[in-house]
């Protein structure tokens, strides 16, 4: 422990006392000189170069950011706006539809009403018609029936032997008839 | 260091023998002599400019991992000067960040083995530390003229007990380089010194396992004690900054 190491002992080219090298003089010129070398190129290379640049990218990052969330904003906005937009549309569509739909079915219940009453017109006239044949054709009937017993009395009388009288046998059917 | 252990004798500590500064070329040391310093710190620079400079060359709005390390870095330095030292402070960024960037990559690096560690040097730390103490106290008195002196005139004590507190305030004031200078160095040479002294013990077989895991125990430590050191004396330069910003408690 007594000597100091040979590369120690070349370094200084005379015997330094064993122990802590920090505390060896001689060498302080030489370390505060390099030191203050290095402390201002790296000064210089960062408030220069090094610091401005990051400080612009920091910044640049944050304008972007903010952009893109102003323009997420607006989106969203708009986005909105157009909701609304297809909601009053969507509302006056179905009000149209309603409308529309109220219109066709008053023209179609008008147009069933005037059907209808067409129709009855139609019925009632048919039914007049029908009643006046059927009146025809009862009336014809009856015709015939007197006129049937009549011609039927006058052969009868005729094959009982007797004289038929036209006027007494009319009076009778008619009698018989009424009867 | 390479000229430890087997000296014949068995067991032998070098601890301190990769403190010692030696030239590159040649044997005699001059100012202006290129040394393992010189070395190692132009490393911490290159360190410095190969992440802050070359890392950050694509200005991506989406970083690269390199870029989010120097924007992580920027982010925590200029965060901290703002915090501690207040928003006026903001001019001596540039400044602060030096001072933790060369600080953290010279711990970093020291850790290598066979590494030159700038940072275990009084003669470093006392100049950073004397660096940040003279610009506290010239700003201090350029901003605030007279008026930094009621750093030391605690208004909120007792009248009687002001001159006295006034002596102590004086007196912390005046060690704070001692201080902050020593914390630094004494931290990062006591750690790597231990580990050396592991290493000193490796040479018994019987001992050497237990001996290998204290080392990698101790570089675990020393790992957070590179960058914990660094942060300290960085945060310390901000509360020191305040106070020449803003005097008065």
């Amino acid at each position: 422990m007594a000597t100091t190491s040979p590369a120690a002992d070349a370094a200084h080219g005379a015997v330094t006392a064993p122990g802590m090298p920090q505390l060896d003089f001689t060498t302080w010129g030489n370390q505060i000189f390099w030191l203050m070398v290095t402390l201002v190129v790296i000064y210089v290379v960062l408030s220069r170069i090094a610091l401005p640049r990051i400080g612009a990218v920091l910044e640049d990052r944050q304008n972007t950011i903010l952009k893109d969330l102003n323009t997420a904003d607006d989106f969203k906005q708009r986005a909105l706006e157009a909701e609304k937009a297809y909601d009053a549309a969507l509302a006056a569509a179905r009000a149209e539809a309603g409308r529309i739909a109220a219109q066709t079915r008053a023209a179609i219940q008008a147009e069933v009403d005037a059907a209808i009453a067409r129709a009855d017109v139609e019925i009632a006239e048919r039914t007049a018609e029908g009643e006046a044949a059927i009146a025809a054709i009862r009336r014809s009937a009856t015709d015939s029936i007197a006129q049937v017993a009549t011609d039927t009395t006058e052969a009868l009388v005729a094959a009982l032997g007797g004289k038929a009288d036209a006027t007494e046998i009319a009076a009778a059917v008619a009698a018989q008839m009424k009867g | 260091m390479a000229t430890e252990a087997e000296s014949g004798t068995g067991l032998v500590f070098h601890p301190m023998d990769q403190f010692i500064v030696k030239p590159l070329f040649g044997d005699v040391i001059h100012w202006y002599t290129p040394t393992n310093v010189t070395l190692w710190m132009g490393l911490a620079a290159l360190c410095v400019i190969a992440l802050m400079v070359f890392g950050t060359t694509g200005r991506a709005t989406i970083p690269s991992r390199i870029q989010s390390v120097a924007e992580l870095a920027y982010g925590f330095i200029y965060k901290m000067v703002e915090d501690v030292a207040g928003k006026d402070a903001v001019k001596f960024f540039p400044y602060v960040m030096t001072l933790f960037l060369f600080i953290v990559f010279s711990n970093f690096l020291g850790l290598i083995p066979m590494s030159f560690t700038t940072t275990s040097h009084f003669a470093v730390t006392i100049v950073l530390a004397l660096l940040v103490f003279l610009t506290v106290t010239i700003v201090g008195f350029i901003k605030n003229g007279v008026h930094f002196l009621e750093l030391f005139w605690v208004t909120s004590a007792p009248l009687a007990l002001r001159p006295v507190l006034a002596i102590i305030e004086l007196v912390s004031y005046f060690v704070r380089p001692v201080s902050h200078s020593i914390r630094l160095a004494g931290n990062v040479m006591a750690g790597h010194a231990v580990i050396k002294v592991f290493a000193g013990f490796a040479a018994l077989a019987v001992v050497s396992p237990v001996s290998i895991l204290a080392i990698t125990a101790m570089y675990g430590i020393e790992v957070l004690v590179a960058f914990i050191q660094a942060y300290v004396f960085t945060i310390l330069t901000c509360v020191y900054l305040k106070d020449a910003l803003h005097p008065g408690h």
